[in-house]
């Protein structure tokens, strides 16, 4: 059996997945607190129970996640993993793969082979959760970070940032769980790292 | 604002809404995770939190440049009207009596007389312009003025090894702050608003501005202060706020 995914990048990504979950979960319950826009998030989907709760279990995910991200991008990087999978890519790659995934003509042969619409769905989530990092960093401390925040339009700049890029990692999400139903062998192969009969 | 905090009032961390997890599951991968765990109301779960909160007060007293000025903004940026937020709503704002009002000092300082306000009304005073960051993520700019509050604690011969500096204020509501923060140069006493004496509303006869944490670590209608090793806590941060909470 092949090893699709290696150790690392199995364990990060659960650690990772139960990080974001927290931290999504959580700071819906900080922006209720103080809606950005016309809506809030339904209760039920928040965690913590009142603002002070949220904060606490979001400033206790938030260590996890940037380590954890920290590793990966680590490991990701000086292993070659990363470039390995997600290049070369090509936006009209990209656009066709997309198109095939729509008709349901995507090959899932090889699960170590991302295609382009996967890389840079792929990609695109890293650079959000980045985005997340960098925006929450900026609003977390605004004074002793104020170069970061400068860079965002300040705090307030720093705060429609951090919930754009929540709400693009959460449409990545939810793709991202539509597609494992539609090929759930790859759940497994995330969590066992081999694919049978691959 | 705050008043509307008074409705998340709630027991200290309370559940972790178990419901969501096991009938609305956001997400397959981390439900199989957590499928088994109970976090509900759960003590140990309350204690690695509390525990992460102290942990990350230490890290923003480490993160903490004492030099670091907060920004400050054109006149033109300031938020009119500026917000009224407290515990209370502002129909029941405390009045606080100039020709009674006294402010004592207390703990590890020298001078424990208590102030009149024409006393510290007579004292250097300075301006700022700068944003006040709400911890329910709202933000708003104002012009506070006032002495210096480092200033203040060096006329009073206050112990600045110390720790801690704890408030009392006229509406029952106390804070604490650490005494990096304090002898900040942007942290005043601020006995004006907008060039005029502080209303009641914003906390007269004066506030702690600290534009370098959140505004519930910003005491209003301080009637007395005291210098201590030992953390004071806080009326928010002893039901579950971070007690750092700096900006």
């Amino acid at each position: 059996m092949k090893t699709v995914h290696p150790l690392l990048v199995r364990i990060t990504h659960w650690v990772n997945a139960l990080a974001i979950l927290v931290m999504v979960t959580s700071g819906w319950k900080i922006y209720n607190a103080s809606p950005l826009f016309d809506f809030a998030f339904p209760d039920d989907l928040t965690l913590g129970g009142w603002l002070a709760g949220a904060l606490q279990w979001h400033f206790a995910a938030m260590w996890i996640l940037a380590l954890n991200g920290m590793i990966y991008l680590a490991y990701g990087i000086a292993s070659g993993h990363l470039r390995r999978r997600m290049l070369p890519i090509s936006p009209r790659a990209m656009l066709g793969d997309v198109f095939n995934a729509l008709r349901g003509r995507l090959a899932h042969d090889d699960l170590s082979v991302y295609n382009a619409a996967q890389k840079f769905a792929y990609l695109v989530a890293i650079a959000l959760a980045i985005g997340l990092v960098l925006s929450g960093l900026a609003i977390w401390k605004p004074v002793q970070f104020y170069a970061l925040a400068s860079l965002m339009g300040d705090y307030e700049g720093a705060r429609l940032l951090h919930f754009f890029c929540m709400a693009g990692l959460v449409l990545f999400v939810v793709v991202h769980v539509l597609m494992v139903l539609l090929v759930p062998k790859t759940f497994l192969t995330m969590i066992t790292g081999k694919l049978k009969n691959g | 604002m705050d008043s509307k905090l008074k409705d998340h009032e709630g027991p200290l961390l309370a559940s972790i809404e178990r419901r969501l997890f096991l009938r609305r599951g956001l997400s397959l991968g981390a439900l199989s995770l957590l499928a088994g765990c109970d976090l509900t109301d759960n003590d140990s779960v309350q204690k690695v939190l509390t525990s992460m909160s102290r942990w990350n007060d230490g890290a923003q007293a480490w993160l903490f440049d004492p030099k670091r000025l907060a920004p400050e903004f054109p006149a033109s940026m300031i938020t009119n009207p500026f917000p009224f937020n407290a515990y209370y709503s502002e129909d029941e704002i405390r009045l606080v009596d100039a020709t009674d009002y006294k402010l004592e000092i207390s703990g590890r300082v020298k001078e424990t007389k208590a102030w009149r306000l024409p006393e510290l009304y007579a004292l250097p005073q300075v301006s700022q312009i700068t944003r006040h960051i709400c911890v329910e993520g709202w933000s708003a700019i104002g012009k506070w003025s006032g002495p210096r509050f480092s200033d203040f604690l060096q006329r009073v011969g206050a112990d600045t090894t110390a720790r801690y500096i704890g408030f009392k204020c006229a509406d029952d509501y106390y804070t604490s702050i650490d005494m990096a923060t304090a002898l900040h140069p942007q942290t005043i006493m601020a006995f004006k608003y907008a060039d005029q004496v502080l209303p009641p509303k914003y906390g007269f006869p004066w506030k702690l501005r600290i534009p370098t944490k959140l505004g519930f670590k910003n005491p209003k209608h301080v009637v007395a202060l005291f210098v201590t090793n030992e953390n004071p806590g806080g009326y928010w941060e002893d039901k579950g706020y971070n007690w750092f909470s700096g900006s």
